[in-house]
């Protein structure tokens, strides 16, 4: 018996949007709003059976203007709150987000992203790249935005955005897709392990018998803007400096290696271990979180291998932050499927004619 | 065993659920498994379909450009997915719905499951034809084994049905009768 059939008992075919909810239900979050639209549904479907039966909230908003706010409000009572969406829906959760950003509330957002611009289409795509990591609302201020590339990610990742966002008072976002969100796979309910439990001496609980709280995103007196600004940056370097992860995939020896993220990353995998049965060199690094993007480990490797090859299933977003690491532009490499689930195949294509072989 | 499958027909034959019963019996016997349904515009009397990969390594895309199985419930299908199957890949139609000359292929291996018509005068339920279907595909392909299968059974009927278990595991067995299995 393998080592993967001796755990089977403990295996659980899990869709990676149910993987999300058992996540955040994990990590203790109780309260979840949001509005319906394809391919995120699994989410508050799963939210409305369960919650209510946990002591918890389910609502469905008029709207995710509406939405976002009530996270809003949610958030500042000091309650671990998650919406979820998709492309559109998130666009409209911008302005609020940058209130909450602005206010130092922090929440969890899903995003199963589909295909756009406008109302697109329900392929998968990373096309919100840029809008997540950079951080999409008014106002300049970065929202900490984690890539899963499966359906145990969805789950443990969860459970990371939720100690995240609580750690540095900021939302969190899930970036996913279709391929992840609606894809089911073997999946283990591991413990929910906190890094650390955080203290919310901010949280507006009553203030009978003691200081009066305050929490807004209006700072109208004097500097005190600037000095907000200050602080939220301050905040962001060190989410930079001491947040950013990603996996190593097959990178010992690499000459190629491929930088993706979430599904693209996924697909990756496959095509690098067909590459090498053919005996060339390939590796992957992968992002799993997108801001902070793993800056340090990019900029090393780009001295070490000779192609970075950058697979997106955008039209180039992720592969601008690559540039920012490296002086050593010759050396990347754009893969491109906006919209589109690259195959295993046109990947090794690519591979094999960087490598300098035919196919 | 590895192997990788697309399942389609009319939504309501069931055919995510043979797809889930798949799934769930590769995870039973340790391998690694990721299913993929189509989403968001499917609804009964439309067409549905999935995807299911089985294999002993880590999965990349769950999502497959050339299945060395196809499993066809419906006309419809037929044209969509035919085109895909690899070479020499295993086509199970239900010949009950879909008519042999929508086969347009020679370089595969055809199947031809008279699932209705089994399912109807056989088992006692119509609504037995996707697991016949199955049944066959499993004895045909052997990416997995019959008996996990039966037993996996109760996890993808809820308590409410178990009494039609039987009922499937009969279904199964025709199925795989079919293909020169006995069970």
């Amino acid at each position: 018996m393998s080592a993967l059939a001796a755990s089977a008992s403990k295996r659980i075919l899990t869709k990676g949007n149910e993987a999300i909810c058992l996540g955040a239900v994990a990590a203790g979050c109780r309260h979840y709003y949001g509005y319906p639209i394809t391919p995120q549904n699994d989410i508050p479907e799963y939210m409305a059976a369960h919650l209510p039966a946990l002591g918890g909230t389910f609502l469905q908003a008029e709207s995710e203007v509406a939405t976002i706010n009530i996270i809003l409000g949610t958030s500042a009572s000091g309650k671990r709150v998650m919406t979820s969406s998709s492309g559109p829906g998130i666009s409209l959760m911008q302005e609020g987000l940058s209130y909450m950003a602005g206010s130092e509330l922090p929440a969890v957002v899903v995003n199963i992203s589909r295909s756009g611009p406008g109302l697109g289409g329900i392929a998968p795509s990373q096309g919100d790249y840029l809008q997540a990591v950079k951080g999409g609302g008014h106002g300049g201020y970065r929202l900490i935005v984690l890539a899963p590339h499966s359906v145990q990610e969805m789950y443990t990742l969860t459970m990371l955005a939720f100690d995240l966002a609580d750690k540095y008072r900021t939302p969190a976002m899930i970036l996913g897709d279709a391929i992840v969100g609606q894809m089911k796979e073997p999946f283990i309910a591991s413990p929910y392990d906190p890094a650390s439990t955080v203290e919310k001496p901010w949280a507006l609980t009553g203030c009978v018998g003691r200081e009066r709280r305050n929490v807004k995103s209006l700072h109208l007196k004097d500097n005190a803007i600037e000095v907000h600004n200050w602080k939220l940056h301050e905040k962001y370097e060190r989410i930079r400096k001491d947040e950013a992860r990603a996996e190593s995939y097959m990178l010992d020896g690499a000459t190629i290696a491929i930088v993706a993220f979430g599904t693209a990353a996924r697909v990756s995998k496959t095509a690098i271990q067909w590459a090498r049965k053919e005996g060339i060199a390939a590796g992957m690094l992968r992002p799993i979180t997108l801001f902070p993007f793993p800056e340090r480990e990019v900029s090393e490797l780009a001295r070490t291998v000779d192609v970075l090859l950058v697979i997106e299933m955008n039209t180039g977003q992720m592969v601008e932050d690559v540039r920012q690491c490296t002086p050593l532009h010759d050396r990347i490499v754009f893969l491109g499927k906006p919209c589109v689930i690259p195959t295993p195949e046109e990947i090794l294509e690519r591979i094999r004619l960087l490598a300098g072989r035919k196919g | 065993m590895t192997g990788d499958i697309i399942m389609a027909g009319f939504g309501g034959q069931g055919i995510l659920m043979i797809g889930n019963l798949l799934a769930i019996t590769a995870m039973e016997e340790g391998k690694h498994v990721t299913y993929f349904p189509a989403y968001g515009v499917e609804m009964r009397g439309g067409t549905a379909n999935c995807t299911v990969v089985v294999s002993d390594v880590e999965i990349g895309s769950p999502v497959v450009g050339r299945p060395k199985g196809l499993l066809i419930m419906n006309g419809p299908s037929m044209e969509k997915f035919l085109p895909m199957l690899a070479p020499g890949g295993d086509l199970i139609i239900n010949s009950s719905l879909v008519e042999e000359r929508q086969v347009t292929r020679n370089d595969i291996r055809l199947l031809q499951v008279p699932a209705d018509d089994i399912a109807r005068n056989k088992i006692g339920s119509r609504q037995m034809a996707s697991m016949v279907a199955l049944g066959a595909y499993v004895a045909r392909s052997g990416i997995v084994k019959l008996s996990t299968m039966f037993d996996c059974l109760p996890k993808v009927i809820s308590k409410k049905y178990e009494k039609f278990i039987p009922m499937n595991v009969n279904a199964l067995k025709e199925g795989a009768a079919l293909a020169g299995f006995h069970a």
